[in-house]
């Protein structure tokens, strides 16, 4: 894998554009959010993720590993972004840190994936089909980790692959009936409303497969179809009825 | 809407200037947070008890900064939670070495963000547990919660852990006695007028000259039922019942109970729910050990009260009346 230096500035890179791209995305992430919510989640990561860019240009990040340049991140967006989406968001990625220990390879890429999801559903309590991020992450999380472990494809080829499975979980939430978060108060009236926090997970996964691509070497397979996802697929929780409670 | 304010940004930051400015042997700002501390934060040899939420539950939760009672409340802005850096910072300011406790209020934001700090603080070695208090009868799920809300008990935890500390109590028995006050206590509150948050400028829900809202939480959120004006006794008796119902207090049981302005009820009318609180409990054969009446965890000027019952053993009636030193609350031996 690639050294420390070039991990930095992959991370970096990753940072910037993730910023810009939520930037864009701000007044469209608060369209889906005043949908179904409270209308500031375009607001809100934008404050965060322009601090982030802020923090990494204002601190020594030259000496910095990249564990703990990812730790700075998430803690960045935890003073900045607030509510549920500081923890869920900012804590996650700065928890998940320590799995980046050893530098980025395949496998602590999967590690550091893993530890995100698990700390989004601890803290948010949420399973699949409540109608929250964890549709988009949990599809995307399971397939990067089965193209890296049982099919293993390269990294790069995995990346894409779960870009692909988190934009048909953003997809799967349209239909949903929310059964956590604020959208929850709607009940019946938040179906037909794609989740904003699964849709602003999806463009933070875009532009990290986007500066993967500039920064890392490998070969890509483009549009490829996700692979089955081993378990919790979107599909068998559809099957569940809509109106049993969570938990 | 008439306020005394100046700009709505500065609300909290001006409060809480004005709270250490009226307390500075006791009360010490940390730096460029929204966080209140013991001014003799941390206390060598004592586990430390904390709390903290969104401004305009006022005295909650810094006024019972003190002896016996919290080492630390960090202030959200108004119904917001604090972010889990600050509460962090908190944490760390409060640890001596013998741990902390945080007293949690059961909504969704709260409690994420007080986890993520005693993972952040516990990432830098300090020992960090949670309680989280869910003493509200009215709802099972509601806005901002799974499960019940935590409202009005919190003190009760406050008071009751923050005694078990003083007294030298190890972190794991101050947990425990926290736990056992959440599973012994309910709260249930009313509305009469809705609160104005000084961002938003006017009422957060409408309620007709002649409706009250039963069973509101504490952040100007609805509650489950509009019902006709009714008289003191009435709303006492309707609040009262469900929430002994609930606890399931029984004949012979020894209770402390509070009843809890909002914020723009006055006193006077506090005790008539008082008065029929009482009458109620004796005609059911209970005794009341102590009976709080006042302004103890409101929703900014919203007029209506809540009424907490928590029923006590031998333990937590000493902790109860242990002494307390606070801007808000104190007791002597």
């Amino acid at each position: 894998m690639a050294d420390a230096e070039t991990q930095r500035e992959a991370i970096l890179a990753a940072v910037e554009n993730v910023a810009d791209r939520i930037a864009e995305e701000k007044s469209h992430l608060t369209d889906l959010d005043s949908a179904i919510g409270d209308a500031d989640h375009g607001a809100n990561m934008n404050r965060g993720f322009q601090a982030v860019v802020e923090a990494v240009e204002s601190d020594d990040v030259d000496e910095m590993s990249p564990d703990d340049l990812v730790k700075l991140v998430g803690k960045t967006i935890i003073s900045n972004v607030g509510g549920a989406a500081g923890p869920l968001y900012g804590g996650s990625t700065m928890l998940a840190s320590k799995e980046l220990e050893g530098g980025i390879t395949a496998e602590t890429s999967v590690a550091f994936a893993e530890a995100y999801l698990q700390k989004v559903q601890d803290r948010g309590k949420a399973e699949i089909g409540a109608k929250t991020m964890v549709d988009a992450l949990v599809p995307a999380v399971h397939t990067y980790k089965k193209s890296i472990e049982q099919d293993d494809l390269p990294p790069l080829t995995a990346l894409s692959k779960a870009v692909d499975a988190c934009e048909r979980g953003v997809r799967y939430t349209v239909p949903l009936r929310a059964r956590k978060g604020r959208a929850s108060y709607l009940d019946w009236r938040s179906v037909g409303h794609q989740d904003p926090g699964a849709t602003s997970t999806l463009f933070i996964l875009e532009e990290l497969l986007e500066t993967a691509e500039e920064h890392l070497d490998g070969e890509v397979v483009r549009d490829a179809r996700s692979p089955d996802v081993p378990d919790e697929s979107p599909e068998e929780a559809a099957d569940e009825p809509l109106d049993e409670e969570g938990e | 809407m008439k306020k005394l304010i100046n700009d709505p940004a500065d609300y909290v930051d001006e409060m809480l200037e004005g709270m250490v400015a009226a307390h500075p042997d006791r009360l010490r700002r940390l730096d460029g947070t929204k966080v209140l501390v013991r001014a003799d934060a941390p206390v060598d040899g004592k586990v430390g008890v904390v709390s903290g939420g969104g401004s305009g539950h006022e005295p909650a939760h810094a006024g019972y900064i003190g002896d016996g009672m919290l080492d630390g409340a960090a202030a959200g802005e108004v119904f917001t939670s604090p972010t889990a850096d600050q509460l962090e910072e908190m944490v760390r300011a409060c640890d001596a070495g013998e741990g902390v406790l945080c007293v949690v209020k059961n909504y969704e934001g709260d409690v994420m963000n007080f986890e993520t700090a005693g993972e952040m603080a516990e990432m830098e070695d300090a020992e960090v547990v949670q309680v989280v208090v869910d003493d509200d009868v009215a709802v099972e799920d509601s806005l901002y919660t799974s499960g019940r809300r935590g409202v009005c008990g919190t003190i009760l935890v406050h008071k009751i852990a923050g005694a078990k500390a003083a007294a030298g109590g190890d972190l794991e028995e101050v947990r425990t006695v926290a736990e056992k006050v959440v599973d012994n206590v309910g709260t249930m509150g009313m509305a009469l007028t809705s609160c104005i948050t000084p961002e938003k400028g006017e009422p957060t829900f409408e309620l007709g000259e002649d409706e009250i809202e039963l069973g509101i939480g504490i952040h100007g959120e609805p509650g489950v039922e509009r019902t006709d004006v009714m008289s003191a006794d009435e709303v006492a008796d309707r609040l009262t019942e469900q929430v002994l119902d609930d606890i399931e207090i029984e004949d012979g049981d020894e209770v402390a109970t509070i009843v809890n302005g909002m914020g723009g009820t006055p006193l006077s009318e506090l005790y008539i729910v008082n008065r029929r609180l009482q009458q109620i409990l004796d005609d059911r054969g209970v005794e009341t050990w102590d009976a709080w009446v006042g302004d103890y965890m409101t929703s900014l000027d919203m007029m209506g009260c809540s009424v907490t019952v928590l029923r006590l053993d031998d333990e937590l009636k000493e902790l109860l009346g242990a002494p307390a030193d606070t801007p808000a609350l104190k007791r002597t031996d």
